[in-house]
């Protein structure tokens, strides 16, 4: 895929060769692409404005004018009840999963990744395929043996239930990842590392990390985001106030502010909020991620 | 680690332990529990006490279950309609969001807002929406005199609402991997095209959709098993509800598993859904021969 979403003004070849490239481009305008593309944009951006307007206003407004008014006066109270409740708990618990997660992702898919590239052996091969076949496990389907064997581990009701499941199931995206950066690392630079007598552990941490940066930053986003966003094992590994990560608080949330709707949206706004500074600022790794491929 | 143990002056190569950690580590959360779903398909088990041997009585149980019946029926139903739903959204999105038009980054970039959020996140948003007292139903029954505000509240309503925030969910991601598809596409085709005359329209027809097929491949298979195990927004929008009107297959697996903890049973949804899914997803990538394309880049 072609992984520049980030706007580029124009290909470069339209430098060397100003022979209306521009116009051509313009009669292939798509209009109904575009029309739809607004109309897309109205369902986008209508619920978008519900979710922040919503959490400026105060409840008894909210009850008031209902969800499309403009607030009128801006009220960030609802924010206030939100951060000084379980909120704080919960998003640091989150922030540890997350961490935790694109650690051990990058750790263990790093060196299986090199491995599979650079072995020579069949095994290296049945590897790949094994984590090729694992793209295709949904995490429903094993949801009852991971149960058991967490429980089995007692580990159930703690961080690491979250983190060993979640980092797992990160693994065969974050190594089809790297595998495909790692084999463009050409021939000759092994072999000039091979001249210096430099040993598989120096290949790695001199050759093959630094050339594969964009790789790894791009598993690791999108191991850290599977982390941040995920609920399945949350919801069935952990039960406790103490271990409760972002997404089953917000689950939670909706029993505690009940018909407090500003306060529950202000929750959801907050939970986003860390993904969406991330995304002002490294859109391009981000976007990257989410697809969990390319990394180029 | 194990050294390298040729001694050819070549550039060191890892040994194979160096696969080791994280298979066993895959192995252990992710490729035996499938054999254990398996295994737990054929026992009975409360999640307390040890599971007890059944043989065939959960699968035959299963095949005569109409919960399970109707929750299949539904998510073949919901799989077909997010299919038949999303692909031309996205097919004309990303089109148009691989092409240079002015305002396109501005508006790319608003498009992709709702796949930064979990999927929990947006269930909420879009559950304070479709109250019918309090939100946005209830301005627009309001606007169109409609008598009942409660769409969660009819079975049709309810999956439809299913159908319908799931797409807005996943409908960017699908966008961008149709975006990347059409960036690779040469411009030259089209110039050529255009040369013997051909309108936008055929263009479409004649040379983008043809040379998309690879990434409509990569996006259906991930539609599919992502619309066959989704989760989270049915317990969050329905609960299933109303009646089994949305109670799709994963849903299902998690109410007999954790909710009634019949545990043994649960696994034999469970075995069933993996059943379905990984066929549906290997027919699709043997037809199409998506697995010999050796680089992940290809149809992305």
């Amino acid at each position: 895929m072609s992984t520049d979403t980030a706007p580029r003004p124009a290909p470069p070849r339209e430098e060397n060769a100003p022979r209306k490239p521009r116009t051509r481009r313009a009669r292939r305008a798509n209009y109904p692409a575009g029309v739809g593309a607004f109309i897309w944009l109205v369902i986008v951006v209508v619920p978008l404005y519900i979710l922040v307007a919503s959490t400026l206003q105060s409840r008894s407004e909210y009850l008031e004018n209902g969800p499309l008014s403009l607030p009128t006066s801006l009220s960030f109270g609802s924010y206030q009840q939100v951060l000084e409740g379980d909120f704080p708990r919960y998003l640091l618990n989150t922030v540890i999963v997350t961490v935790s997660c694109a650690a051990l992702v990058l750790a263990l898919s790093v060196t299986v990744s090199y491995s599979i590239v650079r072995t020579r052996s069949r095994l290296s091969q049945k590897t790949f395929q094994l984590f090729l076949l694992g793209l295709a496990i949904p995490s429903q389907a094993v949801i009852i043996p991971i149960y058991l064997i967490i429980t089995e581990l007692s580990l159930y009701d703690s961080l690491l239930a979250i983190i060993l499941p979640t980092a797992a199931f990160s693994l065969p995206v974050s190594v089809l990842i790297m595998v495909g950066t790692m084999r463009d690392i050409s021939e000759e630079l092994y072999e000039s590392m091979a001249l210096d007598g430099a040993r598989s552990v120096r290949v790695l941490f001199q050759l093959v990390i630094p050339m594969s940066r964009a790789g790894i930053s791009t598993a690791g986003i999108f191991s850290a985001l599977s982390a941040w966003n995920g609920f399945l094992f949350p919801l069935i590994l952990t039960q406790s106030r103490e271990t409760r990560v972002l997404t089953l608080g917000l689950y939670d949330f909706v029993g505690e502010f009940r018909v407090d709707i500003p306060a529950l949206l202000a929750a959801v706004v907050l939970s986003i909020v860390p993904i969406f500074t991330a995304y002002l600022f490294a859109r391009r790794q981000l976007i990257n991620g989410l697809m969990g491929v390319g990394g180029k | 680690m194990k050294r390298e143990t040729t001694h050819t002056p070549r550039a060191g190569r890892p040994g194979i332990a160096w696969a080791l950690p994280a298979v066993l580590f895959f192995f252990l959360f992710a490729a035996a529990p499938m054999g254990i779903v398996g295994y737990l398909s054929f026992t009975d088990w409360d999640g307390l006490s040890d599971p007890s041997w059944t043989g065939m009585d959960n699968w035959s149980r299963l095949w005569n279950d109409d919960g399970m019946r109707n929750a299949i029926w539904l998510s073949l139903l919901l799989t077909a309609l997010t299919w038949l739903t999303q692909t031309p959204i996205v097919l004309l999105l990303g089109v148009w969001a691989a092409g240079r038009q002015r305002n396109r980054a501005v508006l790319s970039a608003i498009f992709f807002l709702p796949l930064l959020a979990s999927s929990v996140a947006l269930a909420l948003l879009w559950r304070t929406i479709f109250d019918p007292n309090l939100g946005l139903s209830a301005d627009v029954a309001d606007w169109f005199d409609l008598d009942n505000a409660d769409l969660l509240g009819s079975p049709t309503g309810a999956f439809a609402a299913i159908l319908f925030v799931t797409g807005w969910q996943f409908v960017p991601f699908h966008t961008l991997i149709y975006q990347g598809g059409a960036r690779q596409i040469p411009q030259s085709l089209y110039d050529a095209a255009a040369i013997d005359g051909a309108g936008t329209v055929r263009q479409f027809f004649h040379i983008t959709l043809p040379q998309l097929r690879n990434t409509i491949v990569t996006s259906t298979v991930l539609m599919v098993v992502g619309a066959l195990t989704y989760f989270d927004t049915v317990l969050i929008l329905t609960r299933g509800g109303p009646g089994d009107s949305t109670s799709i297959v994963p849903y299902l697996m998690y109410e007999t598993g954790f909710k009634a903890f019949d545990l043994g049973y649960a696994s034999a949804v469970a075995a069933a859904l993996v059943i379905v899914a990984t066929g549906t997803s290997l027919l699709l990538v043997r037809l199409t021969g998506f697995n010999r394309m050796r680089s992940t880049r290809e149809g992305m």
